[in-house]
């Protein structure tokens, strides 16, 4: 049997992974993977932690996050196309209309 | 590749021995592989049959040893590869794609459950207690094959055939999803029911009826999505040789095609075995085999009615290629998303509401 | 046979290359695949847990779907690598906070060592199959399973109007 600690810590360096992405790219594209990743670290955590006790309760919270998931990269990409419509660029920099 | 998998999917069940899981993998390899020479030269000569010509019939007696001499040919091809190409990928691309369809032939029951020398073995490489949903995760991977080969080709004809690919399997995949679900709640009954492909068929051997007949609107969708997945005429928007010279293999030749070729069909073996898991019945066939647990002979007829039934399927696939005209790609996009998503929401209302009623 | 411990460096080894991958290459379709690998790797690791189920939607919905919808957005886009955006502190300030995040993440998770049941006496202890887990889902949980399913039709909604091609003269 595995110690769910490292299962937690596992999943805290693939969080770590994706909040380094998130804020280091500016590529909107690989933003949103990062953010992805952030997401299935969370899963990690639900399934290792109810691997004992509540497995079933722990798949069924994964299966909300990764509903969750889904909307938003739905929204997320068909926002990207339509930035990338009128700027002709997925760079987060370019588009900075908002800032004073 | 497809033993490792098998054995992998198999591990998670802890069911059998690791000999005899290497055993069942190995054998349901062979059978895969050898469907697969045999459906290219059924294609030739069928196509041959139904425009009056005559088809390949020289190598060998009547045209038998033509795959093989196909195959000599790819083997001792120039391997071509174009300038500024991925090298992994472009190599990769193929492979993914034959091992993603031999892979799927692990779940498929080809029989009930042989009882020999006090051990049980069922007939299936890998009863999973989620085999259903390993088909369609291993077919949704599949895509990334196509894609990448696309991709990776760094060539326009080659990219165009791999977004329609990834487009066309994404939409195909939805109506295929929820077909099977109407499958699983009719399987379901009383019980929370399963998605092991073997207590799937299990139920339409208990009952007699085979799931087509409970189902036939979702017997249609889920061929005509099949079809789509496997991207064989009317559906072959991918490669579409007179629009894209090739589409995604436009840029592959030798083995690499090769793979791609063996691909294509071993997913139509897979495909046709799932259907007939799925709605006609598997093994199952009135007045020849009907019980479950069986000895050496019930064995070896289950499988030989499974296989009759996939051969039997296959020969529909072929038919239809030399049938039908290819749809357009716009035709076909409306076609999944306005006829078949809908149509297929309709039957699954109607197996809920049939299943609640108690109709099956 | 693998064993558990076996299994899980493979599969964690698998998850981390790819997510370091992922947020190092340039190339968006490299790092999109690196991430289908990231998704695999993380798919074995619950089939090692036993939720065989989860691994199973793990690679339908997010290597089939989701990364297949990335790669199709990038080859529509036909974007290019980006070019290298050089060390700044804006950078160097993320890594840290990234840094920060997991050692916040860790720390706590390390000290409580095993999880333990809380208070769930009525807690039926059933492994994760599809019928102990769908039965949970329409029962114990059927409120955020209906909320989870609105959420998805206003998401669709909402892509599918964002993403429709407006007249010339309409701002977007």
């Amino acid at each position: 049997m595995v110690p769910q600690a490292w299962y937690f810590l596992l999943s805290a360096l693939l969080f770590g992974l994706g909040v380094a992405g998130f804020a280091a790219r500016r590529n909107t594209l690989v933003m949103f993977m990062s953010v992805e990743l952030m997401l299935n670290a969370a899963n990690l955590v639900f399934i290792a932690g109810a691997r004992d006790y509540l497995p079933a309760r722990g798949s069924a919270c994964a299966l909300f996050v990764i509903a969750v998931a889904a909307a938003e990269v739905a929204v997320g990409l068909a926002l990207v196309l339509a930035i990338f419509r009128l700027k002709k660029s997925v760079v987060a920099d370019d588009v900075r209309e908002l800032r004073a | 590749m497809n033993a490792l998998l098998s054995t992998m999917l198999a591990a998670t069940t802890l069911a059998d021995p690791l000999w005899l899981t290497l055993i069942k993998s190995v054998a349901v390899f062979g059978i895969t592989m050898t469907l697969v020479p045999l459906l290219v030269l059924a294609e030739r000569r069928v196509s041959a049959w139904m425009q009056y010509r005559v088809g390949p019939n020289r190598v060998g007696i009547g045209g038998t040893m033509q795959p093989m001499a196909d195959l000599v040919k790819m083997l001792f091809k120039e391997e071509l590869r174009p300038d500024g190409v991925p090298n992994f990928l472009f190599t990769a691309a193929p492979a993914i794609a034959a091992t993603c369809a031999l892979a799927m032939m692990a779940v498929v029951p080809f029989g009930g459950t042989l009882e020999i020398g006090g051990r049980s073995i069922p007939l299936v490489v890998a009863d999973v207690d989620i085999g259903v949903l390993c088909v369609l995760a291993l077919s949704s991977i599949g895509v990334y094959g196509i894609t990448l080969g696309g991709w990776a080709s760094n060539s326009k004809y080659s990219l165009l055939g791999g977004l329609r690919s990834s487009a066309q399997m994404i939409s195909y995949e939805l109506t295929l999803g929820i077909t099977l679900l109407s499958v699983l709640v009719v399987a379901s009954g009383d019980s929370f029911g399963s998605f092991k492909l073997s207590d799937l068929v299990l139920r339409q051997a208990e009952s007699g009826i085979w799931n087509c007949f409970k189902l036939p609107l979702g017997f249609v969708l889920f061929t005509i999505s099949a079809f789509a997945e496997t991207n064989r005429l009317p559906f072959d928007l991918p490669e579409a040789e007179p629009e894209l010279v090739g589409g995604y293999h436009t840029e592959y030749s030798s083995m690499r095609f090769g793979l791609f070729f063996l691909g294509e069909y071993a997913a139509m073996v897979a495909g046709s075995a799932v259907i007939v898991c799925l709605f006609l019945g598997g093994w199952h066939f009135p007045f020849v085999t009907k019980e479950a647990v069986v000895g050496w002979g019930g064995a070896l007829t289950q499988v030989a009615v499974f296989l009759t039934k996939v051969l039997a399927f296959l020969f529909f696939f072929i038919h239809v290629r030399w049938t039908l005209p290819r749809l357009r790609y716009d035709q076909l996009m409306n076609l999944g998303w306005k006829l078949m998503l809908p149509l297929a929401l309709v039957n699954l209302l109607f197996a809920g509401l049939g299943a609640a009623l108690g109709w099956f | 046979m693998l064993s558990e411990t076996t299994a899980f460096l493979i599969f964690s080894a698998i998850a981390l290359v790819g997510a370091v991958q992922v947020v190092t290459r340039r190339n968006p379709v490299h790092a999109a695949l690196w991430l289908v690998g990231a998704f695999l790797g993380v798919a074995g690791l619950f089939l090692t847990l036993g939720a065989g189920l989860l691994g199973a939607i793990q690679v339908m919905v997010y290597a089939g779907a989701i990364m297949v919808l990335f790669l199709f957005v990038i080859l529509l886009l036909n974007l290019d690598a980006t070019p290298y955006e050089g060390l700044s502190v804006a950078r160097g300030a993320s890594l840290f906070v990234a840094a920060a995040t997991v050692a916040l993440i860790a720390v706590p998770f390390a000290q409580a060592g095993e999880l333990k049941a809380a208070a769930t006496a009525d807690a039926p202890d059933l492994p994760a199959t599809a019928g102990n887990v769908a039965n949970v889902l329409f029962t114990q949980y059927a409120l955020p399973f209906e909320v989870v399913s609105l959420l998805l039709l206003i998401a669709m909604v909402g892509a599918i109007h964002l993403a429709r091609r407006t007249r010339r003269d309409e701002p977007v």
